[in-house]
């Protein structure tokens, strides 16, 4: 059996899944059956100057009648009393000594707010802290969360100020709402946080009632715009964490990847892009804390094929493989296949590729069923009818080279190849 | 052992009587099947149906909440699409073309969304369809069945002004008359007939008769055309002694009483054989099942293999615990004071090939007899073959002869549905019936 132990920057866990800092991780009650359920550890939802909720709060995007491809929040930083949160949080590390404790703080933006949340949370004895310069509604508008991520400059200084009085290790989760986040990362690396956390929310509309004409989540006939997160955001989540660990300073620390993570094949993807361990909120407010179990067994049961025994053996081991456009093979070429005997008939593919790419299928006409094939000297090797067949594996892309040696695109120009061969 | 009434108690009757496939019971779940189609391109359900109805458009509209745009859709190929919704043998059609077939797994529930649809155009009476202004041209149609309704209103449509003429007293033809009570109610063909008639420029004479109450020369000579959608009507007789019996009746009387009578006034047998394995047959069988029969006998000259009805079908006449005597041909009923007492049936053996392409039964010689009560004979219906003869309309056999076009051999004349084929699916006349128009229309030069 492989081992799932955690250890992120001395912080242990007996496994890498860490709910992040949200709704589920509020209340001591949430969290001791997160525990009970089997999380590693927590991020406690962000503790900071006092705030007021509103109802409604959350809003989804629904894709062919699958809820929540992508969930979306206003809910604020904790809006519950500090003195309860230390108090229970204080608790909770005691009862379960072996789960990580992480406080997620925000503070007004001032050396000495932090400082004071910086000591109070130390003092509950939790093991890490995170440092909310995410959080892309409400408290951007009182010059912290976003605010304070999307500009280098300020992040710097928060963290410089935390560093100061820290204790314990510090992990500044970074915003998605910037061209890059590579800057920020960069600035607080060069401030001293010990480690990063990535992505907080994307900052969207869901999606409007056309009834109301109101965009949701629908507050008393209006609406903000609120922080994306869920299935739909991994890919760009993945881009970023990607980002930062092909940064020669940015990956200098651990990262915590956040965005968009339900199972445990989306956290092997976000380990093999250079993440440490996980953080995840939108799978659990969608399913319950249940879900962990799977995520341990899966990620088990994948090392155990693989030979992996412990969780470290395959961080970052993709990273390599994403490299710049020009650096790819030019002589790499693949053609589609559909298999006859799995083909269900039911032309989707057809109708894609003829439609949308480079007419590279053939149809032939039958009653019912039509007969498709690849025109293989058109196919350009794109994937799109492999990838919107609906019966796994009927259509298959198979290698025929156009040449034999390496060739990339900086090399092809130097030999003035012909361009565009059709 | 007798014929007889009110078998069963009023609640009995309700149930054996209600919706055989029950609909969506609200649009929820509508939308959860709705979204398992994957919306195949030149898809096989489509192909298959005889209207074509785009059903990966018209449930791709249920699953974006366009309920309306997917009605439009049904009924702009099939202005029956309700009625067929319930009627079709689906699983031979567009649900036995899905492909989720080859996939192994359940097809999508094309008839269950389309009655949905089609069921809120239809309850919420809602206006899909304009008519063109009148252009003066009238056409007289006889028989307000499937096809006659589907000419109409593809006529009334192009601001052609329709007159049907209709012998019973409702319209809908077979769908009213001739379905079993559990796939389609009275009710329901009423109101699918205001709905399609609702477009206007739709007159309907009901209890006029052709050759009876109106002539075949006298529509010529007042109409623009006319289109005859008459079906078939007289059910074919065994030609065995002791057809006459009292208690030998045929299916489509039997069903005509079903439709047009409280289920408590229909009488049954205690023991009733049912010759013939189609749709009708399986309809009298299942019917006189829950009308309150003990024993209901299916009798079939050819094996299960052969059998002209769907395997669906044949299932739910199982269920209703129907017995079925493969291979077997009636030969004589016997009775005893002028009532059938037993059918004695020549026992069968399959041999060549005949012109349906199916293994034909030849007789062994060797019989068998059973105690019956009732004889329903459901072995097909003939056309009206002397109506149509007498009216000088060129036919094969009773069934009238049609070009490419949906003429008859007289001039402004058109035809189609049972009529002409000799007895299919009720979607098979829709069809007809907008090709009988398409025909018109060029006829007419619109």
């Amino acid at each position: 059996m492989a081992n799932l132990q955690s250890n992120f920057l001395g912080i242990k866990s007996p496994n890498p899944f860490w709910l992040a800092s949200a709704p589920p991780t509020d209340k001591k009650i949430n969290v001791l059956r997160a525990f009970e359920a089997g999380w590693g550890g927590v991020v406690w939802k962000t503790l900071g100057s006092q705030v007021k909720n509103v109802s409604s709060r959350y809003s989804s995007l629904d894709y062919n009648g699958q809820k929540m491809m992508g969930f979306n929040n206003i809910e604020l930083i904790s809006d519950r009393p500090l003195a309860i949160n230390l108090k229970e949080i204080y608790e909770v590390v005691r009862e379960f000594p072996d789960r990580a404790m992480i406080v997620s703080l925000m503070a007004d933006n001032d050396r000495e707010s932090w400082h004071e949340m910086v000591k109070k949370a130390q003092d509950t004895g939790a093991h890490g802290l995170e440092l909310n310069f995410g959080c892309p509604h409400g408290m951007v508008e009182r010059g912290m969360g976003a605010s304070v991520g999307q500009d280098p400059e300020i992040a710097k200084m928060v963290v410089e100020w935390v560093m100061e009085v820290a204790t314990i290790p510090v992990i500044t989760k970074l915003t998605p709402n910037v061209h890059s986040v590579v800057p920020a990362g960069r600035a607080v690396i060069q401030a001293g946080t010990n480690a990063l956390s990535l992505i907080n929310t994307i900052q969207s509309v869901t999606g409007i009632d056309l009834d109301s004409l109101v965009p949701n989540p629908n507050v008393g006939g209006k609406s903000v715009f609120g922080g994306y997160c869920g299935p739909a955001v991994k890919p760009i989540a993945l881009k970023m964490l990607t980002t930062l660990a092909q940064d020669e300073i940015a990956s200098k620390v651990p990262i915590s990847g956040i965005g968009g993570v339900g199972t445990w094949r989306d956290a092997v993807e976000f380990m093999l892009l250079g993440a440490s361990n996980v953080q995840v909120c939108t799978a659990a407010m969608h399913y319950g804390f249940r879900i962990v179990r799977d995520m341990c067994d899966g990620m088990s049961n994948w090392m155990d094929e693989k030979g992996y025994k412990s969780i470290d053996e395959f961080v970052g081991l993709s990273v390599q493989n994403v490299t710049r456009w020009e650096e790819l093979d030019i002589n790499f070429h693949i053609t589609a296949k559909i298999d006859q005997d799995k083909c269900i008939h039911c032309g989707l593919c057809y109708i894609a590729c003829e439609d949308t790419s480079h007419q590279s299928i053939d149809i032939e006409r039958g009653n019912p069923y039509n007969k498709y094939t690849i025109k293989e000297e058109e196919c350009v090797g794109c994937n799109l009818c492999k990838i919107i067949c609906p019966v796994n594996d009927c259509i298959t892309m198979e290698e025929h080279r156009k040449g034999p040696e390496y060739l990339n695109w900086i090399e092809f120009q130097k030999r003035g190849l012909p361009l565009n061969d059709h | 052992m007798s014929i007889q009434n009110n078998r069963l108690t009023e609640k009995e009757l309700e149930t054996n009587f209600s919706d055989v496939h029950p609909p969506f019971d609200h649009a929820e779940p509508a939308v959860i099947e709705a979204n398992r189609c994957i919306f195949c391109y030149d898809a096989p359900c489509t192909k298959l149906c005889p209207t074509s109805i785009d059903v990966p458009l018209f449930i791709k509209q249920i699953a974006s909440g366009n309920i309306k745009g997917s009605a439009r859709t049904i009924l702009s190929s099939n202005i029956m699409g309700g009625g067929c919704s319930k009627v079709c043998p689906v699983e031979k059609l567009c649900e036995g073309a899905c492909v989720y077939n080859l996939l192994e797994d359940t097809p999508i529930s094309i008839a269950k969304l389309q009655r949905f649809s089609t069921e809120e155009a239809i309850k919420n009476k809602w206006k899909l369809f304009e008519r063109k202004p009148s252009n003066g041209k009238k056409v007289a149609i006889v028989g307000a069945g499937p096809a006659g309704l589907a000419c109409a209103h593809a006529l009334s449509l192009e601001g052609v002004d329709v007159t049907i003429f209709e012998k019973e007293e409702k319209g809908g033809g077979l769908m009213t008359y001739g379905v079993a009570a559990y796939k389609v109610t009275p009710d329901f063909c009423q109101e699918e007939l205001d709905y399609i008639t609702s477009i206007g420029g739709i007159q309907i004479q009901y209890k006029k008769e052709l050759g009876k109450d109106v002539q075949l020369s006298n529509l010529q000579k007042n109409y623009d055309a006319v289109f005859l959608g008459i079906g078939v009507g007289i059910a074919r007789e065994l030609d065995i002694p002791g057809e006459e019996l009292e208690g030998v009746v045929d299916a489509i009387s039997f069903i005509y009483k079903l439709r047009t009578s409280p289920y408590s006034k229909v009488a049954v047998g205690d023991k009733v054989a049912v010759i013939g394995m189609g749709m009708t047959a399986i309809d009298a069988a299942t019917q006189s099942k829950r009308l309150g029969a003990k024993e209901v006998t299916m009798i079939y000259r050819r094996t299960e293999t052969e059998k002209p009805c769907t395997d669906v079908e044949l299932d739910l006449a199982k269920l209703d615990g129907c017995a079925f005597i493969w291979l077997a041909s009636p030969k004589e009923i016997i009775g005893e004071n002028g009532k059938a007492k037993q059918l004695v049936c020549s026992k069968m053996k399959l041999g060549e090939p005949d012109a349906s392409g199916r293994r034909a039964p030849v007789d062994t010689g060797e019989t068998l007899t059973l105690e019956v009560d009732m004889v329903i004979k459901a072995a097909g219906q003939i056309p009206f073959q002397e109506l149509v003869t007498k009216s000088s309309l060129a036919n094969n056999n009773g069934k009238i002869t049609i070009d490419k076009k949906g003429s008859t051999n007289l001039p402004g004349v058109f035809a189609g549905g049972d009529s002409v084929n000799g007895g299919k699916e009720v979607v098979d006349a829709v069809q007809a019936g907008k090709e009988g128009a398409a025909g018109i229309l060029s006829y007419l030069k619109l």
